[in-house]
């Protein structure tokens, strides 16, 4: 579990993010849903320690990670995976390099243990051996997605944070990793926490949802209560396509 | 120098650096050589034709050309002109290769793993080009020497005779040494300087454009002040 208490986090004296608080749960896809700029990456980089926050606390399952040294976040690092908006594999490296790398870096097993083990996760996310040798500039922007996963999930993380998981992909493709991304938090009952802004994967697989609007933690709820909610800033951002209008027309 | 404090570690996984190390090798030291050879040889004939013109004069020795080449190529071209060259191949390819990485967060995704990004990026780097330097550096001299060596071979501008006569005249072994000097220095600031702008890049494509360029400019800068101060401390 990943619990964020009042943070506030500036850039140049701009305020982004404003008193957050919420409760990441483990074993469910928690939603960090909003406008663009709405301040919903910040608050991700900030819980993951790219960004260092102005006030508040960032509690894993208790630790506080503003008051850790870099050391020890480094380590509490080795805990976390995460898939990135551009999936940011490395271009040196062959697919199963990739999701060999942090088994290279910090697991105590042979090189044969650790190619098994990055085959399992390949597998596991879908994916073909024969691209397995391939760089990733030669495969698909769905399949850099699964492979991003497959490294995020190679070391076991206990949490694991994704950063607009579907931004790029067809919508058939973001059915796919949603539904891998539910599956694995499920599985290995991860705390998973989910950055988007995409209706779709919300209804799909958001359990607990989280609306940032203007840097400010505006509701939380499930999606069965997104529908029904008297907030104007949430309801513009749910309702801005002519879809989830005729949703809440039906509904009504 | 924060960003050294950060890079000058041990690496969490030697195994990995002994990996990157001689791919760095290659990339930085083995792939430079063919631009090493073509300017060497060039500017070592060159020279050697301009000497031998300026030094139209009864009163100096005929071995005097082949003097003035050696020396000149030892002392300054071989160390400092071809690092000021290589900060622009080398410098410009570190900057922009580590910039990128930035801008497409693969270096985030190496510090969400745990890695220290900038000890596992930069030091193979560093080291490799800190050690591959000196041999760049001899094989630079070794080149240009032979450049003017074939200006006595197909031109009548100086003899073969006098022009070995001269490059072996008066030799001072510690112009060497001072020039090996000068190359490790120019070669961390080069790497070092370049990884910086690199690591600190910001933003999109233009962003890295730039971040090299400002990466090659500074170096530059650098390896001229620091050849004045080196040569002040060694040689004055």
């Amino acid at each position: 579990m990943i619990e964020v208490k009042n943070i506030d986090k500036s850039f140049d004296g701009v305020q982004v993010l404003k008193n957050v608080s919420a409760v990441f749960e483990n074993g469910k896809t928690n939603m960090i849903i909003g406008a663009s700029g709405s301040g919903k990456t910040v608050l991700m980089k900030s819980i993951i320690g790219l960004h260092r926050i102005d006030n508040g606390k960032i509690e894993y399952d208790g630790r506080n990670l503003p008051d850790m040294r870099m050391s020890d976040i480094r380590l509490l690092r080795r805990e976390v995976g995460m898939l990135f908006q551009g999936s940011a594999l490395f271009d040196s490296l062959s697919v199963l390099e990739n999701v060999m790398y942090p088994l290279e870096m910090f697991a105590r097993t042979t090189r044969d243990e650790m190619e098994e083990r990055a085959r399992y996760c390949l597998k596991h996310v879908n994916l073909e051996e024969k691209s397995f040798k391939l760089p990733p500039s030669e495969i698909s922007g769905g399949m850099q997605k699964r492979v991003a996963i497959a490294r995020a999930i190679a070391l076991q993380p206990k949490y694991l944070f994704c950063d607009e998981p579907n931004s790029g992909l067809d919508p058939k493709t973001s059915l796919i990793i949603d539904q891998l991304i539910h599956e694995i938090t499920v599985e290995f009952d991860i705390t998973t926490i989910i950055n988007s802004h995409d209706m779709n994967s919300v209804m799909e697989i958001g359990e607990k949802i989280f609306f940032i609007n203007k840097g400010v933690k505006a509701w939380e709820g499930s999606k069965e209560d997104i529908f029904h909610v008297d907030n104007q800033g949430l309801n513009d951002f749910v309702f801005a396509s002519e879809l989830y209008k005729k949703v809440k027309k039906a509904n009504t | 120098m924060l960003l050294m404090k950060r890079v000058m570690v041990s690496p969490d996984r030697w195994r990995m650096f002994f990996r990157q190390f001689p791919k760095e090798l290659e990339k930085l030291g083995l792939q430079s050589l063919p631009i090493v050879i073509i300017i060497s040889i060039f500017i070592g004939a060159i020279m050697t034709i301009q000497t031998k013109l300026n030094t139209e004069n009864p009163l100096l020795p005929a071995y005097s050309t082949g003097l003035v080449t050696r020396d000149t190529l030892l002392l300054e071209f071989s160390s400092t002109i071809l690092c000021l060259i290589l900060a622009g191949k080398i410098g410009s390819n570190i900057a922009s290769e580590i910039g990128t990485m930035r801008i497409t967060e693969q270096i985030d995704a190496l510090e969400i793993m745990g890695v220290n990004s900038a000890n596992y990026l930069i030091l193979p780097k560093i080291v490799a080009f800190v050690v591959m330097m000196p041999f760049l550096v001899i094989f630079s001299m070794a080149v240009g020497l032979l450049g003017g060596y074939l200006v006595g071979m197909f031109s009548d501008v100086i003899t073969t005779a006098d022009y070995l006569l001269g490059i072996q005249y008066a030799f001072i072994p510690y112009y060497v040494f001072y020039s090996l000097v000068k190359s490790l220095v120019f070669a961390f600031l080069i790497s070092s300087v370049a990884a910086y702008y690199g690591y600190y890049a910001n933003g999109g494509a233009l962003d890295v454009g730039k971040a090299s360029t400002n990466a090659v400019v500074n170096s530059s800068i650098l390896i001229l002040f620091f050849n004045l101060l080196i040569t002040n401390l060694m040689l004055n």
